[in-house]
């Protein structure tokens, strides 16, 4: 591997590093500081839980991250991780508790602010929503666990010991089922912006295990996130555990697992298709911040005793670090951005081109966004999405999807499937039909992404898009990251 | 915690097994030291400090030396596990004062022994029934003390029954103190009879004080 590529990567670890120091004492915080677990039976658990989670589970928010932003350029994926680190570790020090999410979130907008990448403005909505959704679900389900536990221990009569011995162990499980949701969940925080530009290739471990580059990358992130549980958590832990409000054991555990309840609803592909297939409502697959849903679980306890707990004060305090850190991080990252682009002489982005040619018009009307927008501009081309955009907007205001779609469809993606790249494609993920349609293509080359997506779909179906319902997310998403995978794999110039 | 991988050793929890069995046996001494008081006291008023009462006042020592180590035990178990960390202080206090409660029952029966009161008989069902009320203060007190292990909504009930028998102890002993004053009793006999009053009273009084901090215990416990 390139000694550079290691050394940018090295902020995502430092991300990880601090993520580990803070959020899994959201995690273990509560049994750690009631003095029921021990710190290195926490931090060991966690530890292998968290790595299990980013490595089996980690795929399903980074894919949210990845539609945000795509950051295209390795040293624009590492300002934009150094610059949450360093909000993340600022904050900390600042003696505010912080948001992992939050950071790169705002470090993602502020790499599209300094390429002039358009920001999706849905899919921000989405994560600021869940970032109001998160605490107040939390709550609830504390709440509700909470009940639920009083009346099944008033029932039951345990003896104190016995209490006391369930509940050491209950600790221990909730605790390794929130390190793996926290693993599953913020691993996409980490290393989700390297992503797209990730140094690792596909590694068979047997024959019917592999260990795919993306998971090599987060099996990386989620190393340096246990090494910030060993070296660092332990006085967070302390602190979470004892100054929140004061706790039972019990109380600890309800929630240690309302916190993880809520993470594991925010990440987990397989419940999003099982409740698909149910016909229920899904719920977005983002990466939601830890210390806001363990928040959330002790303000709904302390709420539920009447309020008179909780030290409104440190609330507000905290609700301003939310605030100020997506900004603190955007502002750090466009900074970052600019003296690595201009001093230090490195891509922080890939140039691009966007391209109205007729057949691109053509496709565009026919995929609904109206004429009106960019029938003067046809022939010309534009230096970035954000450029691309202005030029639409001034013409009619278009909504979200059509910004997409027109950004997708102009974006000029050179590729050309030759023979020699195809005897070197890795086919493992495609099925045999995808595999001979691809092949078919042979010799062919293209100017736009979709073009060759839509060469693919006429000669099979499976190569295909479903209609847009929640129950065929999860084989559209597939399909985006195979075709994802095949133009960065035949991309010509 | 500490898991086994001796099969005979494989119960996860054992070693809490073993500790409960133990705060049982703990408490069965306070319970058990209350029965050996009540008929110590009823054999010394009838027959004087013989040999029965001093095998009972043996059987009160053993019987106190045994809860003694039973309380050393559970401590030293209680923090080398690290058990209970939010209520262990509690825990120890409670256990603390039921010893207390032995240490008294076994204190008035050596002081009997050594002091030998001479209890004219017209004052002997006063000291009989002010005994059997102390008593079952104290065992109500032991029931609260259980309850706050097993069924923390009972302790409610049994320190109720604390405070009534500890009413009842008070009554029973200033009616008692007043029949001593008003006969014709020397002032030093007098003093000597109201001094063994008090010393039983006290165990009512100190059952009340362990009721009350129970009380807050309680309140703690609930999650």
């Amino acid at each position: 591997m390139d000694l550079t590529v290691l050394i940018l990567l090295g902020s995502g670890l430092f991300l990880g590093w601090s993520l580990g120091a803070n959020d899994a004492a959201n995690v273990f915080g509560t049994a750690v500081g009631t003095r029921m677990v021990r710190f290195g039976t926490a931090a060991a658990v966690c530890s292998v839980f968290v790595i299990l989670g980013a490595v089996v589970s980690g795929a399903g928010a980074a894919h949210t991250l990845s539609k945000l932003g795509s950051i295209d350029a390795i040293a624009g994926s590492f300002m934009a991780a150094l610059a949450a680190a360093i909000t993340v570790y600022g904050m900390t020090r600042s003696g505010l508790p912080v948001s992992t999410s939050q950071a790169i979130v705002g470090a993602i907008i502020g790499w599209n602010l300094f390429s002039n990448s358009v920001t999706d403005t849905q899919v921000l909505l989405k994560i600021m929503f869940t970032w109001m959704a998160c605490p107040i679900l939390a709550g609830l389900i504390a709440v509700i666990l909470f009940k639920l536990v009083r009346w099944i221990l008033n029932k039951a009569n345990l003896h104190l010991l016995r209490l006391d011995a369930y509940t050491r162990l209950a600790l221990i499980g909730a605790g390794a089922f929130g390190a793996y949701s926290l693993g599953a969940n913020n691993i996409a925080n980490v290393m989700g912006v390297f992503v797209p530009v990730s140094p690792f290739t596909d590694f068979a471990l047997t024959e019917q295990f592999t260990l795919t580059s993306v998971q090599q990358l987060f099996l990386l992130g989620s190393i340096a996130i246990a090494v910030g549980v060993f070296t660092y958590s332990k006085r967070v832990m302390l602190t979470v555990g004892n100054e929140l409000m004061p706790m039972s054991p019990v109380t600890a555990w309800v929630v240690v697992v309302a916190h993880s309840i809520v993470l594991f609803l925010f990440s987990s592909q397989g419940l999003e298709h099982a409740l698909a297939e149910a016909g229920l409502p899904t719920i977005p697959l983002v990466p939601v911040s830890s210390s806001q849903a363990v928040i959330g679980a002790v303000i709904g306890l302390g709420l539920l005793r009447g309020g008179r707990n909780i030290r409104w004060g440190l609330l507000v305090q905290i609700g301003t670090g939310w605030v100020i850190t997506p900004f603190l991080a955007a502002a750090m990252c466009f900074v970052g951005l600019f003296f690595l682009q201009n001093v230090f002489d490195q891509q922080v982005h890939k140039s691009l081109r966007f391209e109205l040619t007729p057949r691109v018009v053509e496709r565009m009307s026919e995929q609904g966004v109206p004429k009106a927008a960019y029938a003067d501009l046809v022939g010309r081309s534009y230096e970035s999405s954000g450029a691309l955009l202005d030029a639409m907007t001034k013409g009619m205001p278009l909504t979200g999807k059509q910004t997409r779609t027109a950004i997708d469809h102009a974006r000029i993606q050179h590729t050309e499937i030759t023979e020699i790249k195809l005897s070197r494609y890795d086919f493992s993920r495609l099925s045999e039909v995808q595999r001979i349609a691809l092949q078919k293509l042979a010799g062919q080359q293209y100017q736009y992404a979709w073009e060759l997506a839509e060469a693919l779909s006429a000669l099979s179906p499976q190569w295909r898009r479903l209609p847009t319902i929640a129950l065929n997310r999860r084989f559209n998403k597939r399909l985006d990251e195979d075709l994802a995978y095949l133009i960065q794999t035949f991309e010509s110039r | 915690m500490r898991f086994s991988l001796n099969p005979k050793k494989l119960t996860l929890f054992n070693k809490t097994r073993v500790l409960e069995q133990q705060i049982d046996e703990f408490f069965d001494k306070v319970s058990e030291l209350g029965l050996v008081f009540s008929s110590a006291l009823e054999v010394y008023l009838t027959d004087g400090a013989n040999d029965e009462f001093d095998a009972f006042l043996q059987q009160a020592a053993s019987i106190e030396g045994k809860g003694d180590t039973l309380r050393r035990t559970i401590e030293v178990e209680l923090y080398a596990q690290t058990l209970i960390p939010d209520l262990r202080g509690d825990v120890l206090r409670l256990l603390e004062d039921m010893d207390h409660l032995m240490n008294v029952y076994e204190g008035n029966l050596f002081r009997i022994s050594i002091q030998q009161p001479d209890v004219p008989e017209e004052f002997h069902s006063g000291y009989l029934e002010l005994t059997r009320t102390v008593v079952t203060c104290v065992e109500s007190v032991v029931l609260a003390a259980r309850s706050f292990f097993r069924d923390i909504n009972a302790v409610r009930d049994h320190n109720a029954k604390v405070i009534f028998y500890e009413t009842e102890a008070d009554k029973k002993g200033t009616r008692l103190q007043r029949a001593i004053f008003a006969s014709d009793l020397s002032l030093d006999r007098k003093m000597h009879l109201r001094y063994f009053v008090e010393r039983i009273d006290e165990l009512a009084n100190s059952a009340e004080d362990v009721a009350d901090t129970l009380a807050i215990y309680a309140i703690k416990r609930r999650i």
